[in-house]
């Protein structure tokens, strides 16, 4: 009888939080393998090579179950490397400079208004960024550079900047906050100036933080699908300038996905691109880890 | 002559530079700020500038029935993941040990929470849509959405366990409760508050999700509000009928206008997710600060 209660009072809820748990890997591993599956199709049952999807930029898959079409992303790929580094090169300069001012030039504002600004701004949904794009943005560009159209490159970095902004300005400052109290007063002992006590000695050591806010950043960019597609073009060609419409990855998934005949060589070509945007997912999260990992290492 | 010094000039120069760097900083800083500040205000002024009595209506040219969605859909959402997300939580703070299996589910989480929403929104598509078969519908996009928050409260969860002072648990082991029932009793209850914090966060994210949403939740919506047979697919609390979002909405406007005003409903559907997304931010620093002032407060007694 008593081992009865004690079945009741302990294990059965230990039973439960485990399985619970460990559910969470279930569903990593069932939203890989799904995609993994799906995302397959274009090399085994269509029979392309990697490379072709990778490097090539003939994009004319069949929409039915005969194939034969052609599945080059690299449109697609290229239009999210450089948008996401063109964003990158926007925002993180003014990201570190915030950083810097909300922990060691005025901390006081900084943690009282800075940072939940900042933390609000990382909430705000991406459909919002993207509809301001489009109303403003867009027109801007348009007016300033004498486009014919303002949809492009520039618009979808910017737009991208100003969303990964926040986030990668939170994880700098929390970095740069962790560095130890003493390395700046010995660098104070020593005489340096206040900008000579940031560049020299807490930049360096807070250095592995500021990256893993710039990969967390990047990793925002990357995946965003919706506020990107609004300020794009969505035109599937290479950009020549950094004005040129062009699309990318995820607004070609969220654009093409319903239209395309499911099964069919179209719409799994696209199921790879989603299988391609999991990878890279993943590497951001290996490169966080391997340098949180030095990072552990040194210490 | 004067003859100058050089290691007076040297120091000098760095402190014109710290001067100069320090107005840097503030420039920098100052203009993000305005920048963000801007951005709110323009969506408001912008939102309230279109706003048009219609656009409160249960119809195609108003906004009742999204917003409705969007409600509807983040409470299913979270009553699928606040339980699970606390448990998967209680089991990696209190049970599972230091080893491979534990990393491992750590970074189950991690990965989970930093895939980016458009492929959570295709697994969807995929398991809850295709899989079973089915048409668009509300149910499968709160899953979707539920994927979203699940990595948000499991971590939220171990983190209020692992804040809570060693004593709360040794105490209630000491009075001879299990495990468990130290869980349920005394810890669990303590860490209410900061949960909730995180929950509230949650959903301010399932507020304002959109690509998740595209290929599950659907694009259309049909509600009959004097309808209330729950099977039928015009009834309002039929999880199982297709439900345009807010963010949808306004995604949708882009290029298909259905309504006439498709802008200015955008714009006002903008304003609205905004003035979401900062009460439910509000929430939950309020939340957070009253806990800090009781912490705070139990150390001065």
């Amino acid at each position: 009888m008593k081992g009865k209660h004690m079945v009741r009072r302990e294990y059965l809820g230990r039973v439960v939080v485990t399985a619970f748990g460990l559910l969470m890997i279930v569903i990593t591993f069932a939203i890989g393998i799904f995609l993994a599956y799906k995302g397959i199709g274009t090399f085994t049952t269509y029979k392309h090579s990697v490379g072709e999807f990778l490097f090539s930029s003939n994009w004319d898959p069949a929409d039915d179950f005969t194939g034969g079409g052609a599945v080059g992303a690299a449109i697609f790929i290229v239009g999210s490397l450089c948008t996401c580094g063109l964003a990158l090169l926007i925002a993180l300069p003014g990201s570190i400079a915030s950083a810097i001012f909300m922990t060691e030039i005025s901390p006081r504002f900084g943690t009282r208004i800075f940072q939940p600004a900042a933390e609000i701004f990382v909430g705000i949904p991406s459909v919002v960024y993207g509809w301001v794009g489009m109303s403003v943005l867009v027109p801007f560009i348009r007016k300033v550079f004498h486009l014919q159209v303002g949809y492009g490159v520039l618009s979808a970095a910017i737009v991208l900047a100003i969303m990964i902004y926040p986030s990668i300005t939170t994880v700098s400052a929390d970095a740069i906050r962790s560095v130890s109290k003493t390395y700046r007063e010995a660098a104070y002992g020593l005489g340096a100036t206040r900008w000579q006590t940031i560049y020299k000695t807490v930049l360096p050591a807070a250095k592995s933080g500021i990256f893993t806010g710039i990969i967390l950043g990047l990793a925002r960019a990357f995946g965003e699908a919706l506020a990107v597609a609004m300020v794009i073009g969505q035109r599937k060609a290479f950009p020549t300038s950094i004005f040129s419409p062009t699309t990318n990855l995820t607004a070609t998934i969220a654009a093409d996905m319903g239209g395309a005949a499911e099964g069919g060589e179209y719409n799994t070509a696209l199921w790879t691109m989603a299988l391609l945007l999991l990878l890279i997912s993943l590497l951001f999260i290996f490169l966080v880890h391997a340098i949180s990992g030095k990072e552990g290492k040194e210490k | 002559m004067k003859t100058i010094d050089p290691a007076k000039t040297s120091s000098q120069r760095s402190r014109t530079t710290d001067r100069f760097m320090t107005g840097v900083f503030y420039v920098v800083a100052g203009f993000f700020l305005l920048l963000l500040l801007a951005f709110i205000a323009y969506i408001l002024v912008n939102g309230l500038r279109s706003f048009s009595p219609q656009m409160l209506s249960f119809t195609e040219e108003g906004i009742g029935n999204q917003l409705f969605n969007t409600i509807y859909l983040v409470i299913l959402a979270l009553l699928i993941s606040v339980p699970i997300g606390i448990f998967a939580g209680i089991y990696l703070a209190e049970y599972a040990k230091e080893g491979k299996l534990t990393r491992f589910v750590r970074i189950c989480v991690e990965t989970l929470s930093s895939l980016p929403s458009i492929v959570i929104g295709l697994f969807g598509y995929l398991v809850f849509i295709l899989m079973t078969h089915s048409q668009w519908n509300l149910f499968a996009g709160a899953l979707a959405v539920s994927l979203l928050c699940l990595p948000l409260i499991t971590t939220t969860t171990v983190d209020a366990f692992r804040a809570l002072p060693e004593d709360y648990k040794a105490g209630s082991l000491a009075v001879g409760a299990t495990h468990w029932q130290s869980i349920t009793h005394m810890l669990l209850p303590a860490c209410v508050p900061r949960i909730m914090t995180g929950v509230i966060l949650a959903a301010g994210r399932g507020f304002g999700e959109a690509a998740a949403l595209l290929y599950t939740a659907g694009m259309s919506t049909d509600i009959n509000w004097s309808n209330w047979n729950l099977s039928s697919p015009t009834c309002p609390l039929n999880p199982f009928r297709p439900g345009e979002t807010l963010a949808l909405q306004i995604w949708a406007s882009r290029t298909e206008s259905i309504a006439e005003n498709a802008t200015q409903v955008a714009n006002f559907s903008s304003a609205v997710l905004i003035l979401l997304v900062l009460l439910f931010s509000i929430l939950a620093r309020l939340l957070s600060r009253r806990l800090d002032r009781k912490a705070t407060g139990a150390k001065s007694n």
